[in-house]
């Protein structure tokens, strides 16, 4: 099963939509609460991310019995280290960013602590694909 | 998944219900459905806040309360009052007189059902050093512990298993009694309930079997009882002095918006209304609200002084409430006076049993199953209009397909797909008609100009 959400740069105040969809979806699944909580704090982190930093970006999830697989996915400024974003801590958000909560670098290495498998690609100027997968029963 | 059924009081009275959607829409668990004409609430799914009953226009929710002449069948008769009660009540009627007026209709024992909070307050800031989940949410409102259970399952361990003061009140007085030389089976408790919800917590506790008190009486019902003793009075006919205060100040305050999560430490937040508490526990599920210690989250807005079965203005019981408060603390006598062997029996009577979750979001127990019947959902809402009219008995579009894939309903109960089968002859227009029936009950489309708004229509 498909979804997909469109992730608008800037706009903090839908920042978490898809993690509330994709939530929701779960729950109905019957997919345990535990599980649950890691994927959607991934994937809340994922959105903050593109809103934060790219101009815009899609969020596409495909659900099977067996596991999720979430793909975010944005046109931006692209990550030229990303060894160096995975590091907590490390962050590039502008002090506006910050100001409101966000950009203290902990986006990836959460996403990563919350996700079974975590595929990163990027291109500078271009825009960046973050993949994540993860099983739905323990 | 439990399938213990759950006490509930709201009850709808077949007779007044007309079937219409005001309660259906404001439900905030999608718990009611329309069938043959009437509404009809889902056990499992209600959790007993009473946004039905506020937004019914003909009065036609009620709240099941025990008979007030049980009280008699007792020696010893205890009211457990609410201070939401006294504060419905201007400043010029002293809690004395109200209490009087409480032992004319026959309590023999008047007390405040928040006498315990002091001891509550401790067992909870103690609670608030354990390693438990973060934010950790008050127990205190028991719609908002069923909430979590049924839609937040995730975050059953975030509550704090300390029981409200009802029960340990209820109990404590109860042993005072006997302390006295009364005995159990002469000693009736009976609660004055502000919501339909803290009687269930009386009849069913969540995760606690055993209960303190003896019956429920309704907060209006006694309300329009003393208020009329009052009114009715001469003035010298009753005249008495308050020796020491009824309740302490935090007592006073503790069921008020901000009286729990005033008393607790660190950071701490309190959110009223059910709508308000949904959309914060999202975001609390989604670990976007970080660093908070503590919620007090309550059902109502105004939190008790917004109970269904309060008379008075919620805003002015709010004020009133403070203000006897003020009053209280600024006289400077009241005493607390809870012996150090009752507080250690009131902490061992703390805690509620486990809080279980029992989501009732899952479409399936079995995950495959529960796949295919989304994506049959999500199928047939290609066809549903969107309107979420509910003229199908539903609260909306994809409540309907969800419970077509539960088998509850079919898709010919959408009366605008009954219109594009009929145009394309697969529905008889007569059936049409005889579906319509089904949920809104035979004859509801006749003229009737005895309904609300309608030309004759008959006040009540």
């Amino acid at each position: 099963m498909k979804f997909s959400y469109e992730v608008e740069g800037g706009n903090f105040a839908k920042a978490g939509n898809a993690a509330s969809n994709v939530k929701k979806v779960l729950k109905q699944l019957n997919v345990d609460p535990k599980i649950i909580k890691r994927i959607v704090v991934a994937l809340y982190e994922g959105e903050v991310n593109v809103v934060a930093h790219a101009y815009k970006g899609m969020v596409l999830v495909d659900i099977d019995p067996s596991r999720i697989h979430i793909r975010i996915e944005d046109e931006g400024p692209g990550i030229p280290d990303i060894d160096l974003a995975m590091q907590v801590g490390y962050s590039t958000a502008s002090a506006m960013v910050r100001e409101m909560g966000f950009g203290a670098g902990m986006g990836l290495p959460n996403m990563k602590r919350n996700a079974d498998v975590i595929d990163i690609s990027s291109k500078v100027g271009e825009g960046t694909v973050v993949e994540l997968t993860t099983k739905l029963t323990s | 998944m439990s399938e213990q059924q759950f006490y509930h009081a709201l009850k709808v009275d077949k007779d007044l219900c007309f079937g219409c959607t005001h309660c259906m829409n404001v439900c905030p668990t999608d718990a009611i459905r329309i069938r043959d004409g009437i509404a009809s609430i889902r056990k499992n799914w209600c959790v007993d806040c009473g946004e039905c009953m506020k937004s019914c226009p003909v009065d036609a929710f009620y709240v099941e309360q025990d008979d007030f002449e049980k009280i008699f069948n007792f020696k010893y008769r205890v009211a457990v009052l609410p201070s939401v009660f006294i504060g419905q009540f201007s400043k010029q009627i002293k809690e004395c007189e109200i209490i009087d007026v409480l032992k004319g209709l026959g309590f023999t024992h008047v007390v405040p059902a928040e006498a315990t909070v002091d001891v509550i307050n401790e067992s909870m800031l103690d609670e608030l050093k354990s390693d438990r989940d973060k934010p950790m949410i008050s127990a205190f409102c028991p719609s908002i512990v069923r909430l979590i259970q049924v839609r937040f399952p995730g975050l059953v361990n975030n509550i704090i298993p300390i029981k409200p003061p009802i029960d340990t009140t209820a109990m404590y007085y109860r042993e005072l009694l006997q302390e006295e030389g009364k005995s159990a089976d002469e000693i009736g408790v009976f609660y004055v309930t502000p919501c339909a919800s803290k009687i269930a917590t009386v009849k069913s506790p969540v995760g606690d079997d055993m209960s303190n008190v003896d019956g429920v009486i309704n907060m209006d019902f006694l309300y329009n009882k003393v208020y009329h003793v009052l009114k009715t009075r001469s003035n010298t006919q009753f005249s008495c002095e308050e020796t020491v205060p009824y309740l302490s100040p935090k007592g006073l305050n503790w069921s008020l918006t901000d009286g729990e999560a005033s008393q607790m430490t660190g950071r701490c937040l309190a959110i009223d209304e059910i709508h308000n508490v949904i959309s914060f526990l999202e975001k609390v599920e989604n670990d976007e609200i970080i660093n908070v210690d503590f919620l007090e989250l309550r059902a109502c807005d105004q939190s008790c002084a917004g109970g269904v079965l309060l008379t008075e203005n919620r805003f002015l019981t709010v004020e009133r409430l403070k203000n006897r408060a003020e009053r209280i603390n600024a006289s400077g006598k009241y005493v607390q006076n809870i012996s150090d062997a009752h507080r250690q029996l009131i902490k061992n009577n703390n805690y509620v049993g486990r809080v279980e979750p029992r989501s009732m979001m899952v479409l399936d127990e079995d995950m495959s199953i529960a796949l295919k019947k989304m994506e049959r959902v999500r199928r047939m809402m290609c066809y549903l209009p969107g309107i979420d009219c509910g003229a199908c008995g539903a609260p909306n579009c994809e409540s309907l397909a969800k419970d077509i894939v539960r088998k509850e309903a079919n898709l010919s109960n959408c009366v605008f797909l009954q219109r594009m089968m009929e145009k394309s002859k697969k529905l008889d227009p007569q059936h049409s008609i005889r579906i319509i029936e089904k949920t809104w009950g035979k004859d509801r489309l006749d003229k009737d100009c005895k309904k609300k708004g309608a030309k004759d229509e008959a006040n009540m």
